[in-house]
C-alpha cells in the first residue's frame, strides 16, 4: 500500500514538478522562508548540503565560523536583532553536540533558531557508526521541537513545520536532523508554508474577562509597578507598553532581557530588576500593591527569595506560555495571551492616572544609588579604570544608537546597568543560560544581521578566551564589530562571590592572559591597549570611528565588585548597595 | 500533601513523545507509578495514562509543561475519585498447590478472578480491579506458590462527559482566528 507521501510524490511527478535532491530541496525551503544568511560548519555527513550551497551563493550567504558553538550563538544574535529566525548548520556527531550549548542558550531565552544537523546514512543509525550521535535524544530537553528526517520527500513539510514552531507562540530553537541518504536522494519538490499543527495552538483567543478584571485592579491601585520582560520585545509590544505606561502613569522596571523594550531615559523608567538590578525597582517591588508582569517568567535572579517576594502586591501575569504562569510566583490574575494583544485591549480599559508620590520614592532610591554606586562607577577621578565608566562613555558616544552585545559575568551586568537603550532589540545577551563565550560570536551575528548599526561587544578576559577563535570569522568576512575586552585578569563575577561568600579564597579565578592586542593583530584586526583614564575617551572615539573591526583591551581595576546586589537567598528588599 | 494523580495525555502518534514526557517528570524528581500507552478512540491519537504520586501544585506544573510540548494535544489531571479506573493482573500458580481442597474455587469466586488456562503444572488466573484488590489476591495466592505475576498500568475513564473530540474542535476553532506569528 502506498503511503500519503508516496501518493503525493506520484501526483507531483505527474504535475511535472522539479525532481531534485534532498539537499537542493532543503536550500529551496530556506529561500522560500526568506532566509538569506546561514551560520555553520561543514563535515562529512552534511557535505551534500554544502556542495549544493555553492549553487545558491547569490541567495544564501553562508558564514563559516570557527566552531559550531560560535555558529549557534551567532545565529541566535542574528535572530534577536533582525526578528527573523536564525539558521545554523552542523554535521553529525561532534558537529551536532558542539551546538548543544548554543541550542540551550536559545531555548532559555526564547529565541527562534532553526538548527539543521546532518546524520549518518539511515541504514547505519543505531550502530554507533562513525560520527553518529543521537542528537534527537541529546537535544530533546533543550529544543522546542526536534525531528529526524530519513526520506527526502519529508524534507519540505518538516522544514515548514520547523519554521512555524520556532517563530510562533513563545519562540524557541528547533532542530532537524537529516540523514545523508535523504540529502542525496531525489524528490519531486513543492513547498507550502505551515500555519497549522493539530496538536499545537499558539494563537490563544484573548482572555477578555481576565483583562477586564486586571483593568479594574489597575484603576484602583495606589502603588502599581510594571515588570517588563523579553516577551514585550518578542511580541513587538514596545509601543503598546509605552502607551499603556504613559496613560496610566505606572512606573516600569525591566528584566535583563526586557531591556531596550522601554526607553532607558523615559521618565517612567525605574531601571533593571534582579540580582544586580537597580536599587529602586528591587527595594520597591516589596512596597508595590499591584504588579503587572508582562512577558517575563519570575526567574530566581529577578525574584530573590520567593518567600519574601512582593508580599504586599496583587499580581497580574501577562504571559504567552501557560507553563510559566504560577510556576515560581502564584499570581492573582492570569492572562495567558500575547503581550501586544493584551496591552492593546488593556489600554482601552484603563483610566488616565499619575502616581507622582509613588514615583518620587523611586527617584529617592535613584539618588541614593547614584551617590553610593553609580557616581563612583561612572565618574571616578582616581584609581584604576572601572567597567562602569567604560560602558557609560560608550553610551554617551553612541547616544544609545548602538547594538550592545555582552558576554557573561561582570562585563554583562555593567553593560546592562550603564548603557542607555533607546531602540528595541538593542541588547543581545545570554540571560537564562549565562553562557560565557557568547559575546564574541553573538557580536558577529548581530553585526551581520544589522550592518546599518554600530555593534559594540563587551567581553571579559575569561569569556573572550572561550570563543576567541571566532576572531577568524571576523577576519574572513571582515565583520566590522567593535570588541571591548574589560580585562581585570580575573573571572570577575566568580571572584566577586569568592570575595563575598568564600572568605576571599580566590580558587582558580586568576587568569594569566596572552597579549590580546597581538592576538587581534595576528587576525589583522586593529587593536589597542588602554591603561589610563586620560586615554579612554579618545581610544573609544578612535574605535567607533574606525571602518572595520576593532579591539580595545582595557585594563580594569582588578578586584571591582558589581553593586547593588541581591545576595542569593535574600529578599529583593534586602538589596545591598555596598560591600 | 502528596497524593495519587492520574495524568491522561492525548498525543500525536510520533516517535519520541514518551521520552519528551518522561524528561519532564525526571526533572521534577517524580517517580512513575504506572504507565500505559495505546491508540485512543480517535484514529492517530495516542492516549497515555500515567499514575504519579506528588502534590497538587507540582502535578499542575508538570501537566502544563507536558501540554506545552508541540506533539501533545491535551492533558488532563485527575485524582482517583474523579475517574473510573482498572488494572489487570495475571497470576501463574502451581496446580498442585491450588488443587488441594476447594481453595481455587473459593479464591476465584471471592475475587472475581478468571481462569485462563489450566495445565498439569500451572494455572493462569486473571484479575481486573484496583491495585489494592490485585495485591490482596496476590497475598492470598502466595502460600500456594506463585510462579509468575504481572500487573498492567492503569487505564482510566473520566466521570465528566466532555470528550477529546470537543477539545479538538475547540482547538480548530481557535486556530481560525489565528494571525501571522509576529516577532519584534
Amino acid at each position: 500500500m502506498k503511503t500519503e507521501h508516496e501518493k503525493e510524490q506520484a501526483t507531483l511527478e505527474l504535475n511535472g514538478q522539479e525532481h531534485i535532491t534532498g539537499s537542493d530541496a532543503l536550500l529551496q525551503c530556506l529561500i522560500e522562508e526568506g532566509v538569506d544568511t546561514i551560520f555553520g560548519y561543514p563535515g562529512g555527513a552534511i557535505m551534500p548540503v554544502y556542495d549544493k550551497l555553492m549553487d545558491y551563493e547569490d541567495k544564501l550567504h553562508h558564514i563559516l565560523t570557527r566552531h559550531e558553538q560560535g555558529a549557534a550563538h551567532a545565529a541566535q544574535a542574528y535572530a534577536m536583532v533582525t526578528g527573523k529566525p536564525g539558521i545554523c548548520f552542523a554535521t553529525s556527531g561532534p558537529g551536532a553536540t558542539n551546538l548543544v550549548t548554543g541550542i540551550a542558550n536559545a531555548f532559555l531565552d526564547s529565541v527562534p533558531v532553526v538548527f539543521i544537523t546532518a546524520q549518518v546514512v539511515s541504514g547505519l543509525i543505531g550502530t554507533d557508526a562513525f560520527q553518529e550521535t543521537d542528537i534527537i535524544g541529546v537535544s530533546m530537553p533543550v529544543t522546542k521541537w526536534n525531528c529526524q528526517v530519513k526520506k527526502p520527500q519529508d524534507i519540505p513539510e518538516t522544514i515548514a513545520k520547523a519554521f512555524y514552531i520556532a517563530k510562533s507562540g513563545r519562540p524557541g530553537p528547533v532542530l532537524i536532523d537529516i540523514t545523508k541518504d535523504a540529502q542525496l536522494e531525489k524528490l519531486y519538490f513543492k513547498y507550502k508554508k505551515c500555519n497549522y499543527i493539530r496538536s499545537y495552538n499558539p494563537h490563544i483567543p484573548l482572555h477578555t474577562k481576565a483583562i477586564e478584571s486586571a483593568a479594574i485592579m489597575i484603576n484602583h491601585a495606589e502603588r502599581p509597578l510594571i515588570l517588563a520582560g523579553h516577551g514585550v520585545l518578542i511580541a513587538g509590544a514596545e509601543d503598546e507598553l509605552k502607551t499603556f505606561a504613559e496613560k496610566t502613569g505606572i512606573p516600569v522596571a525591566s528584566t535583563l532581557l526586557g531591556l531596550s523594550g522601554f526607553p532607558s531615559n523615559h521618565r517612567l523608567f525605574t531601571g533593571m530588576l534582579g540580582m544586580h538590578g537597580n536599587y529602586g525597582p528591587n527595594l520597591l517591588t516589596n512596597e508595590a500593591d499591584l504588579i503587572i508582569a508582562i512577558g517575563m517568567r519570575f526567574d530566581d535572579r529577578v525574584t530573590g527569595n520567593l518567600k519574601k517576594y512582593a508580599k504586599k502586591a496583587t499580581i497580574i501575569h501577562i504571559e504567552i506560555d501557560e507553563a510559566e504562569i504560577n510556576k515560581n510566583v502564584i499570581v492573582d490574575v492570569e492572562i495567558n495571551n500575547d503581550a501586544k494583544e493584551v496591552l492593546k485591549y488593556l489600554i482601552t480599559l484603563v483610566k488616565e492616572n499619575s502616581f507622582e508620590k509613588w514615583i518620587r520614592e523611586f527617584r529617592i532610591c535613584d539618588k541614593t544609588e547614584y551617590e553610593k554606586v553609580i557616581k563612583p562607577e561612572t565618574k571616578p577621578e582616581k584609581g584604576e579604570l572601572r567597567m562602569g565608566e567604560v560602558v557609560s562613555r560608550i553610551s554617551e558616544l553612541t547616544k544609545g544608537e548602538a547594538i550592545i552585545v555582552t558576554d557573561v559575568g561582570q562585563n554583562q551586568m555593567y553593560a546592562a546597568r550603564y548603557y542607555k537603550f533607546s531602540h528595541p532589540n538593542s541588547l543581545v545577551t545570554s540571560g537564562g543560560m549565562g553562557t560565557m563565550g557568547f559575546g564574541l560570536p553573538a557580536g558577529i551575528g548581530a553585526k551581520i544581521g544589522r550592518p546599518d548599526k554600530p555593534v559594540v561587544t563587551f567581553v571579559g578576559d575569561g569569556g573572550f578566551q572561550m570563543t576567541i577563535q571566532e576572531l577568524g570569522t571576523i577576519l574572513q568576512y571582515n565583520v566590522p564589530v567593535k570588541i571591548i575586552v574589560l580585562n581585570n585578569n580575573y573571572l570577575g563575577m566568580v571572584r566577586q562571590w569568592q570575595d563575598m561568600f568564600f572568605d576571599k579564597r580566590y580558587a582558580s579565578t586568576k587568569l594569566v592572559n596572552p597579549d590580546f592586542v597581538m592576538i587581534a593583530n595576528a587576525y589583522n584586526i586593529p587593536a589597542k591597549k588602554v591603561l589610563k583614564r586620560e586615554d579612554l575617551k579618545s581610544s573609544l572615539e578612535e574605535m567607533l570611528a574606525s571602518k572595520g573591526p576593532y579591539l580595545l583591551d582595557i585594563a580594569i581595576e582588578k578586584e571591582g565588585n558589581v553593586f547593588p546586589m541581591v545576595e542569593p537567598g535574600s529578599s529583593v528588599s534586602e538589596v545591598r548597595l555596598t560591600y | 500533601m502528596k497524593q495519587e494523580y492520574t495524568i491522561s495525555l492525548f498525543t500525536e502518534d510520533h516517535i519520541g513523545i514518551l521520552g519528551q514526557i518522561t524528561i519532564i517528570l525526571t526533572r521534577r524528581q517524580i517517580n512513575i507509578d504506572s504507565i500505559t500507552a495505546s491508540e485512543s478512540a480517535v484514529k492517530g491519537v495516542q492516549l497515555l495514562t500515567i499514575v504519579v504520586k506528588t502534590t497538587n501544585e507540582m502535578v499542575q506544573k508538570v501537566a502544563r509543561q507536558m501540554e506545552k510540548l508541540v506533539d501533545v494535544m491535551k492533558v488532563f489531571v485527575h485524582t482517583s475519585d474523579q475517574i473510573i479506573y482498572q488494572e489487570i493482573a495475571l497470576f501463574k500458580v502451581t496446580t498442585k498447590g491450588l488443587m488441594s481442597g476447594n481453595v481455587i474455587d473459593h479464591i476465584v469466586r471471592a475475587h472475581h478472578a478468571r481462569i485462563l488456562e489450566v495445565s498439569p503444572e500451572y494455572i493462569v488466573l486473571e484479575k481486573t480491579g484496583h491495585k489494592t484488590e490485585i495485591t490482596e489476591l496476590l497475598t492470598q495466592l502466595e502460600p500456594y506458590g506463585v510462579l509468575q505475576f504481572v500487573r498492567s498500568g492503569r487505564v482510566a475513564i473520566t466521570k465528566q462527559v466532555k470528550e477529546l473530540n470537543s477539545y479538538l474542535k475547540e482547538m480548530d476553532e481557535a486556530n481560525r482566528f489565528k494571525t501571522e506569528p509576529t516577532l519584534n
